[in-house]
């Protein structure tokens, strides 16, 4: 295999850094890289309008002199080039302070078995091919209506890649993997109301993705449903966060529980480990080993071994996110998680959406959220938003220009249910999620 | 030009590419369907130091360097990008990019340097401004400086960053040009507890310059004294309240409400393909007599602030809208060439391996008639919003949020309470007709401010003086 050859070869780009680092004096380093290929297409109001050829690489070296550590980068892979960025890492090295937390993993917590994840599935289309299909998908949704007044361009992706990493312990690994993904963007107007909507579909394997029509038709859809959204007056009710919205809800989770927010005291979860922070009923579990998936990984960002694992079951929290680093100063083990977590996913509940929608019976379903607005040191939650109004579990009209706020520790415990109507695009996989009650601020 | 020597020495002869390897390639490029080429090589150091836990935590030094090749038929545009700045390599990418327009006669061009122009900042090298020693020496003092403010304090984190950027580009017009960009960038953030609350504050700052920025007028230490001061603001700060209410904004960084609001609806692009809310507006009132707004990336050393933009056009003070009047967009080459009108000094890019697009410089409403304090003494009940986080608009449907993380109460025209970090929410199109006073204390950030658009980060600056809106939704929990 051509990947084999090529994956042997930027493993011993590896090994001659770390080589090179030891002989400029570094006592342990550590060393990764990467190499991607891709292109993307974007068909606009049925032509071209782009083609990208994408040819990325990078690497990295972060070493230890004792307990004092420098990092530099580089994208030019040359002899004389990696030999430099060593340098430069051991030269930060000098001017850095002796952390006694810092350094390499434990050697036993190293991923030592590499089962084939099955994440590597190139997918040989040409260019005129991926403008063939673009162009399909974008024609589905400008035809889907005719509100379907204007479009941003549906775009195919498709990106392969190999990433290797190793370290002073004898770690070195490398592998292949791809990403592809097709997506849509339209714009709908009837009389002064213009909205815009996008759908996409993104997996390891281009066979997997969701046909180009039904991607074209989700966007106008979605465009359409918004036209003439208003705002609502500001109340309190219950909330549904709609699939993808949701997996933001479990991010800010895991924001609150990773390592480097608790050794900083600055999270709303501090000390609450082993205690109650959901309902009983929400069991949320990390799952690193599922073939195929966006964010499978047998080791993570360190070569420390990925854990298929629970974080929350019986909505106590069972388990930290963490590093080695902040897992030193917290006193606790590495939980392979340097980089984030791999495949969260929260057990689905037994309504799909539309009983979900039942469950609300009034209040509102959240369909995007806007701008940052949470505080993790408190959990203090303030967002814009778009959605729906629902009333007896039917969707009313649409709903713009307004904030939903709470606390988010009151928001995880609030939780009525989760939907079966999971989002699987991403690293978090969750369904629809009800919170019985937030403040809604609008006209 | 010396810039131009200074590009080539620091991009093209590490790599060994002559002038005449650009023709080649950009002769390659060229054919009679091509409207637009470009060839775009960047090289840039960056480095960055963080002490926190009273130690200096970390240290990294990062080389990236590349070269983009595009070329643009009509609203076509192909594009290529290597790290590998080596000729076959480039030429290969050529090849590629021509796939995307229909094969004409092969054009010839032969370089000409471009005409001068303007320097907004001095050609330096932060990076070497100070030694390795002498950054750690600072980053400790501004550590325990800020530390000893007060008792409350748990944790103070303090960053220091340092970008050399060249940049040359070369036009299908054969026209070179090049810029050296320096950019600094300093951060202190506290945690203070108070019994069991814990809050946080942050303050930072910079522009095109060098470290010395930083040590000048103290404004090191001035960040962690304002760093301070915020978080033990927060410790004190009730619920927000929720509705529509009339709202203050002070000046200077709350200017991301023009850059959200409107900025963002007033790049060429999307007013090309007529996607934003304010397509086809031009003439048009958007705001209330007493609104001037400019992009201007002539300002001399601002973070936003470019002497060229990435595609050669020299940078402009642009008037978005005058006294209420929408009088222009921001404009790249192509959407200028699309919608027949002049480049404005807006085309930018996050780097050699992104297309450039119509962005922002320095976005910022010009000074009105009023005393600040007059405009909070016009207040019955209302909120006065003086620091903010970020925010986000939807330039299509116009609405944009934007998150305080300063706020105060007003009552019968007194500043009183603060209250926690509120998201504000309004309709971009009709947020600045609602603007009833404008300060005469016209402020431009401190330098902290990155755009990002399509996935795409540039460095941006904003400012404004003190603004009344009469009406605008705040997100608060206190109903
Ligand atoms: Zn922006």
């Amino acid at each position: 295999m051509q990947n084999q050859q090529e994956i042997k070869r930027l493993e011993n780009t590896i090994q001659d850094l770390l080589d090179e680092a030891k002989k400029q004096g570094a006592s342990a380093a550590e060393a990764g890289l990467s190499q991607e290929n891709g292109l993307s297409v974007t068909a606009r109001l049925g032509d071209v309008e782009t083609i990208e050829h994408h040819c990325d690489q990078g690497l990295g070296i972060t070493v230890y002199f004792g307990q004092r550590k420098g990092s530099a980068s580089t994208t030019d892979f040359s002899q004389e080039s990696l030999k430099e960025t060593v340098s430069a890492a051991c030269s930060i090295a000098r001017y850095t302070s002796e952390d006694s937390f810092a350094g390499l993993p434990e050697k036993e917590l190293l991923a030592t078995e590499f089962p084939d994840l099955e994440l590597n599935h190139p997918w040989s289309i040409s260019t005129d091919e991926a403008i063939a299909l673009a162009i399909e998908c974008e024609d589905a949704a400008r035809s889907y209506h005719a509100e379907i007044s204007n479009s941003e361009g549906a775009s195919v992706n498709t990106h392969q890649g190999i990433r290797v990493m190793g370290n002073s312990l004898g770690f070195l690994h490398g592998y292949a993997s791809t990403r592809h993904s097709l997506s849509c963007s339209v714009l709908a107007q009837r009389g002064d109301s213009m909205q815009r909507d996008y759908w996409y579909t993104v997996s390891r394997n281009s066979a997997a993705l969701e046909p180009p029509v039904e991607v074209g038709k989700k966007a106008a859809e979605r465009a359409l449903r918004r036209l003439e959204g208003r705002s609502l007056s500001t109340r309190q009710c219950p909330v549904l966060y709609s699939a993808e919205t949701a997996s933001g809800l479990l991010g800010s989770l895991i924001g609150a529980i990773s390592g480097g927010n608790l050794y900083r005291k600055s999270s709303f979860l501090l000390g609450a480990l082993d205690t109650q922070i959901f309902p009983e009923f929400i069991h949320i579990h990390e799952q690193p080993y599922l073939r195929g998936a966006l964010g499978s990984a047998a080791y993570d960002g360190e070569g420390v071994a990925t854990k298929t694992r629970d974080i929350v079951s019986d909505g106590i929290l069972r388990s930290y996110v963490l590093s080695t680093y902040s897992a030193r100063k917290l006193s606790l083990h590495s939980t392979g998680n340097a980089g984030g977590v791999h495949n969260l996913t929260i057990t689905p509940g037994t309504f799909d959406y539309q009983e979900m929608l039942k469950q609300i019976n009034t209040g509102l379903l959240v369909t995007e959220l806007m701008g940052q607005g949470v505080n993790m040191v408190n959990g203090d939650y303030s967002r814009g938003a778009a959605g729906f109004w629902v009333e007896n579990g039917e969707i009313q009209y649409p709903v713009e220009e307004i904030t939903i706020a709470g606390n988010l520790k009151d928001m995880f415990k609030n939780i009525i249910a989760v939907g079966n109507d999971v989002d699987y695009r991403g690293n978090i996989r969750t369904g629809s999620i009800l919170i019985e009650r937030m403040s809604i601020a609008g006209e | 030009m010396e810039l131009l020597n200074l590009a080539r020495q620091a991009i093209l002869m590490p790599a060994g590419i002559q002038d005449g390897d650009i023709e080649k390639i950009m002769n390659r490029l060229l054919s009679s369907s091509v409207d637009a080429a470009d060839i775009y090589f960047q090289s840039s150091h960056t480095e960055s130091w963080v002490m926190e836990g009273g130690i200096i935590k970390e240290g990294s030094h990062n080389i990236e360097q590349g070269a983009g090749v595009r070329a643009v038929s009509g609203e076509k545009t192909g594009f290529a990008y290597s790290d590998r700045i080596e000729l076959p390599v480039l030429l290969e990418a050529a090849n590629n990019v021509k796939a995307i327009v229909r094969q004409g006669q092969n054009a010839q061009v032969g370089l000409v340097k471009a005409a001068n122009w303007p320097l907004y900042y001095p050609v330096i090298n932060p990076l070497k401004s100070l030694t390795d020693q002498q950054k750690i020496d600072l980053l400790r003092q501004v550590e325990s400086e800020t530390r000893q403010l007060d008792r409350r304090i748990e944790e103070v984190i303090v960053s220091l960053t340092g970008a050399h950027e060249s940049i040359l580009v070369a036009n299908q017009d054969g026209s070179l040009a090049a810029d050296v960009r320096p950019l600094v960038r300093m951060n202190v953030t506290v945690i203070v507890k108070d019994n069991s609350r814990r809050e946080q504050g942050s303050m930072g700052g910079g522009g095109r310059s060098d470290y010395s920025y930083f040590i000048e007028q103290d404004r090191a230490l001035e960040y962690g004294k304002e760093a301070v001061r915020q978080a033990l603001v927060n410790l004190e700060a009730d619920e927000a309240p929720a509705g529509n209410m009339t709202v203050v904004l002070g000046p200077g960084w709350p200017g991301i409400l023009l850059h959200e609001a409107i900025g963002h609806g007033l790049e060429g692009d999307f007013n090309r393909k007529g996607t934003s809310a304010f397509s086809g507006r031009v003439g048009e009132r958007v705001a209330s007599g007493l609104c001037t707004v400019v992009d201007d990336g002539t300002l001399p050393g601002r973070r936003g602030s470019l002497s060229i933009d990435d595609e050669g056009t020299p940078a402009e003070k642009t008037v978005l809208i005058e006294n209420g009047i929408l009088k222009g967009y921001m404009q790249d080459k192509l959407n200028a060439r699309l919608m027949g009108v002049k480049p404005t000094g807006n085309g930018r890019r996050e780097s050699y391996a992104n297309l450039p697009m119509p962005r922002m410089t320095n976005t910022y409403m010009l000074a009105g008639s009023h005393n600040p304090e007059e405009i909070i003494k016009s207040v019955k009940k209302g909120l006065y919003a003086k620091n903010f986080a970020g925010g986000q608009v939807d330039i299509t449907s116009g609405k944009f949020v934007f998150s305080a993380s300063e706020a105060y109460l007003i009552e019968n025209g007194k500043i009183t309470r603060a209250v926690k970090g509120a998201t504000l929410i309004g309709n971009g199109p009709d947020v600045l007709s609602k603007v009833s006073m404008v300060g005469t204390d016209l402020e431009l950030d401190s330098g902290v401010g990155t755009c990002g658009k399509d996935g795409q980060s540039v460095p941006v600056g904003v400012g404004q003086p003190t603004l009344k809106i009469d009406g605008l939704t705040v997100g608060g929990t206190s109903v």
